[in-house]
């Protein structure tokens, strides 16, 4: 029994670096329509930005954490206004092909500026070592990811439903000639959405470091679970993905317990067979 | 499409005019490269290996209209079907061939028929996860496939019982070299067949040939699986050739590489494949010994820089030429 | 008593909450001539996605011979012999004129699905796309990408496209639409060419071409069929003018 919470809460904790990383992807997807492969990059940078704070200059966790987002989300910002839009019109293979080229380019360059292997992340104090709750031993690190996650998520949600910002990501999506028409700069709100999107995915590459490894193959090896979040949870949703990461993360993780030797062969299957039975995602409108 | 209104298009039966026999000359020409060039037949039946998987990609992306990032799991399912089959006693190279395509038919058949029924985000992924998954199967599966070290103690007995796969690899030049002509001339005949027409009509507006009465899904898991088949047949051939087989003929670099190399040359024109392999196996010789972190470099730019102002790959810039100067001709 | 071709029972449709098409019960005999009019937003073309099997249907039926088949897909009631064209002009933007109308020929022969033999071999099939061409006066442009074609002979070559299916029933979208009212016979000779046996459906405002085209009006107003009779009793219809034509007639009716 305690195994079972256990796993179920390293499962939660994973799904929630998932959602995290790839509720962007879901939100810039239905807004925009870009198939953008290249978002890994954007968890990775952060990664690479957090652990390099704090291990070149020895700045603070969370610190490390909130400067890396906010550059990261720059970066995203101005990648957007510069070079995503030149292909908003543009074929599905020019815009595959587009990002595909990106990520060659960053993962080569964070090879030259880091090197080939994975960043060693050293956790700050208090989130070493386990707490116990009811009887059960938890790691720190992850409770905080939880813990933290959700406020996060929290947050999100509500300026999703309750500000002026969301409520324009929204109608957007819904429906961006009728939203043009009623005066939303879409132009602008791309591009705030796109810093927003890779901002939350550079938070959680950086809290994630330590789920998934931080190294510059990073978004070659985890973009089709990204894009697994997203196809599973619904493109331009944010509660769907939501409930297609942890569903992921806890699955992968008890599959992983209860069968090592099958790798992910379980989680690939699963998402087929989701597919299969809702090609629109699990949160399709009937 | 140039490829339809440039030249005579003959069907498979056509008398041999003029047109056809200087078509045959570049076959001819490669077929005479260990006289010409002794010593390059691995590094040229590897090319041969990459375009006629290449072709089979361009039936997806160039044609159909299907991208995708897992091709590369049909091609491991070919390599992996033949090697293991001779592991196990079966050596001959042609029966272990079609083995292969069959296998990797049905496979390409049995994740067609999810991956079809979804578009956009969602397909391209279920595509990437496919190979993924087979991907993994393998890796597990280290008793049968060898996993990370590879599948050992793969050899072939000679091609149709007279031609030994020999030191230094006229057979497996020649061999992949015919099959490659094969592969081309069908594929030819299915670009300008009222399939292939139609193909394009899928890939242009699906719903206008739906109302048109077409059974799209059935028209794009045809040309899915011969495509897998064809995939199928080029690792069975790399198996055979090289007498290994590796996790990187399933692996994504492999997926992607193998697309670069279609879109450098050009997708959607049947020469594509043929201009785009050589240059990228030639460019990745040279670069990624060095460094690898360059090679990636390297590539990404190009492509980026490729899609940005020349798409359409070399030959979408030879045909924008020609296009330029017949223009001027006329003014 | 003459089978009815094409026939809908108690038809309706929604989008969200809102009854787009409600309850409609409509007729349309082998070799009929009828147009179907209506404001914007009143569900013709809906109506349209609805026989077709584009739009599946919130209750009703659709019949084709007395035999339903509103649960059979779009490409099958396309191969059963309905044929249309869209009021967005739909075609095959990078293909040429020729291989537009060769498509829709070769699904409708049946030899669309062969890989191997190329298709100038297929002579007669070429030549009935030829013809098509020639009978839509784009003979001179076979050879032009579809994207190129100025917009009044893409609309010709959607006809084009339709007629190739050799449809028994063809239900025309607006084929007139953004067609200068000056060159918009050349429509109606096209229609006036169409074989006796196929029965037409063709939803245009271009009253003119309506009123001379049309043996048979019905009048569509959100979504509920309001009236159906000859031209001449359209015309006078006191509910269809409030509605439709308003005092101000578009096009005079043709004498009765």
């Amino acid at each position: 029994m305690a195994t079972l919470i256990t796993i179920l809460f390293f499962g939660v904790a994973y799904g929630m670096i998932l959602y995290l990383i790839s509720v962007g992807l879901a939100v810039t997807m239905g807004l925009i329509g870009f198939v953008n492969l290249a978002h890994g990059v954007f968890a990775m940078l952060g990664g690479y930005a957090t652990v390099s704070f704090m291990n070149r200059f020895g700045v603070p966790f969370l610190l490390s954490l909130a400067i890396g987002c906010i550059l990261v989300a720059a970066l995203g910002f101005l990648l957007e206004r510069m070079l995503y839009r030149r292909f908003y019109g543009r074929s599905e293979l020019d815009q595959v092909l587009f990002s595909f080229g990106l990520i060659l380019v960053s993962v080569a360059i964070v090879r030259i500026a880091w090197g080939p292997l994975a960043q060693p992340i050293q956790l700050p104090n208090y989130l070493k070592g386990q707490v116990t709750i009811l009887d059960l031993a938890l790691p720190a690190y992850r409770l905080a990811l939880v813990g933290f996650g959700a406020a996060v998520i929290a947050g999100l949600w509500f300026a999703f439903d309750r500000t002026l910002f969301g409520a324009r990501i929204r109608a957007a999506v819904d429906n961006r000639a009728m939203a043009e028409s009623i005066g939303i700069n879409t132009s602008r709100l791309f591009s705030l959405a796109f810093g927003l999107g890779t901002g939350l995915a550079a938070l959680g590459g950086g809290l994630g470091a330590d789920v998934l490894a931080i190294a510059p193959a990073y978004p070659l090896q985890y973009i089709v679970y990204f894009l697994i979040v997203v196809a599973v949870g619904g493109l331009g949703s944010i509660k769907g993905p939501f409930v297609a990461a942890l569903a992921i993360g806890i699955s992968d993780t008890a599959c992983r317990y209860f069968v090592p030797e099958a790798g992910s062969i379980f989680i690939f299957a699963f998402v087929f067979i989701v597919l299969i039975w809702r090609p629109n995602g699990i949160m399709e409108r009937r | 499409m140039k490829i339809v209104t440039a030249s005579p298009i003959p069907s498979l039966v056509a008398p041999f005019t003029i047109n056809e026999v200087l078509k045959l000359l570049p076959w001819l020409a490669a077929a005479a490269l260990p006289l010409v060039l002794p010593g390059y037949e691995p590094l040229a039946t590897q090319v041969f290996v990459m375009i006629l998987f290449a072709l089979s990609l361009d039936l997806l992306v160039g044609y159909a209209g299907i991208v995708t990032l897992g091709h590369a799991g049909l091609f491991g399912v070919g390599g992996y079907t033949a090697g293991i089959l001779s592991v196990h006693g079966f050596t001959d190279p042609i029966f272990t061939a079609l083995c292969a395509m069959v296998l990797a038919a049905v496979t390409g058949l049995a994740f067609g028929v999810a991956i079809l029924r979804t578009k956009g985000l969602t397909l391209l992924m279920l595509t990437m996860a496919s190979a993924f998954l087979l991907y993994e199967i393998a890796n597990k599966a280290t008793s049968l496939t060898g996993g990370e070290d590879g599948l050992q103690g793969v050899s072939f007995a000679p091609v149709l019982g007279l031609f030994e796969f020999d030191f230094r690899g006229k057979t497996a030049f020649f061999y992949t070299l015919v099959a490659l002509f094969f592969v081309f001339v069908f594929v030819r005949a299915m670009i300008h067949s009222p399939f292939g027409w139609s193909l394009r009509g899928i890939r242009e507006n699906d719903a206008r040939m739906v109302a048109i009465g077409c059974p799209i899904m059935r028209r794009r898991l045809i040309v899915y699986v011969i495509s897998a088949a064809l995939a199928g047949l080029a690792g069975a051939l790399q198996a055979q050739s090289t007498q290994f087989v590796a996790l990187y003929s399933l692996s994504f670099e492999l997926s992607g590489n193998i697309l670069i190399m279609l879109i450098l040359g050009g997708s959607g024109r049947l020469y594509g494949a043929f201009v785009g392999v050589p240059v990228f196996m030639f460019a990745q010789d040279l670069l990624a010994k060095q460094d690898p972190a360059n090679w990636f470099l390297g590539q990404g730019i190009v492509l980026i820089v490729m899609v940005t102002l020349a798409p359409g790959g070399v030959l979408g810039v030879a045909e924008r030429t020609i296009d330029a100067i017949k223009q001027r001709r006329k003014a | 008593m003459d089978t009815a071709m094409l026939e809908t029972r108690g038809l309706s449709c929604t989008f969200g909450s809102n009854l787009v098409i409600a309850d409609v019960n409509f007729t349309l005999r082998p070799g009929e001539r009828r147009a179907l009019i209506g404001p914007n937003g009143a569900g013709k073309t809906t109506f349209i996605n609805l026989l077709t099997g584009r739009l599946r249907p919130w209750t009703g039926n659709v019949l084709l011979n007395g035999v339903d088949i509103t649960d059979l897909d779009e490409a099958r009631r396309i191969r059963l012999g309905i044929g249309r064209t869209f009021q967005i002009t739909s075609l095959f933007p990078r293909m040429t004129v020729r291989e537009n109308v060769f498509l829709a020929v070769a699904e409708c022969e049946g030899i669309a699905g062969n890989l191997l033999r190329s298709v100038l071999s297929y002579g007669r099939q070429v030549a009935r796309a030829d013809e098509l061409l020639h009978r839509v006066s784009l003979s001179d442009v076979g050879h032009v990408p579809a994207q190129l074609l100025p917009y009044g002979r893409q609309r010709l070559l959607e006809i084009a496209i339709a007629l190739a299916l050799r449809p028994k029933i063809l239900l025309l979208d607006e084929p007139a639409a953004g067609i200068p009212t000056a060159e918009s016979h050349i429509i109606l000779d096209i229609l006036a060419t169409l074989p006796n046996e196929i029965a037409v459906l063709l939803i245009d405002h271009d009253m003119d071409l309506v009123f001379r085209f049309a043996q048979q009006i019905s009048v569509l107003v959100q979504g509920s069929i309001l009236v159906e009779g000859a031209p001449s009793d359209i015309a006078a219809d006191q509910r269809v003018r409030e509605v439709y034509l308003g005092d101000n007639k578009h096009g005079r009716p043709a004498a009765a």
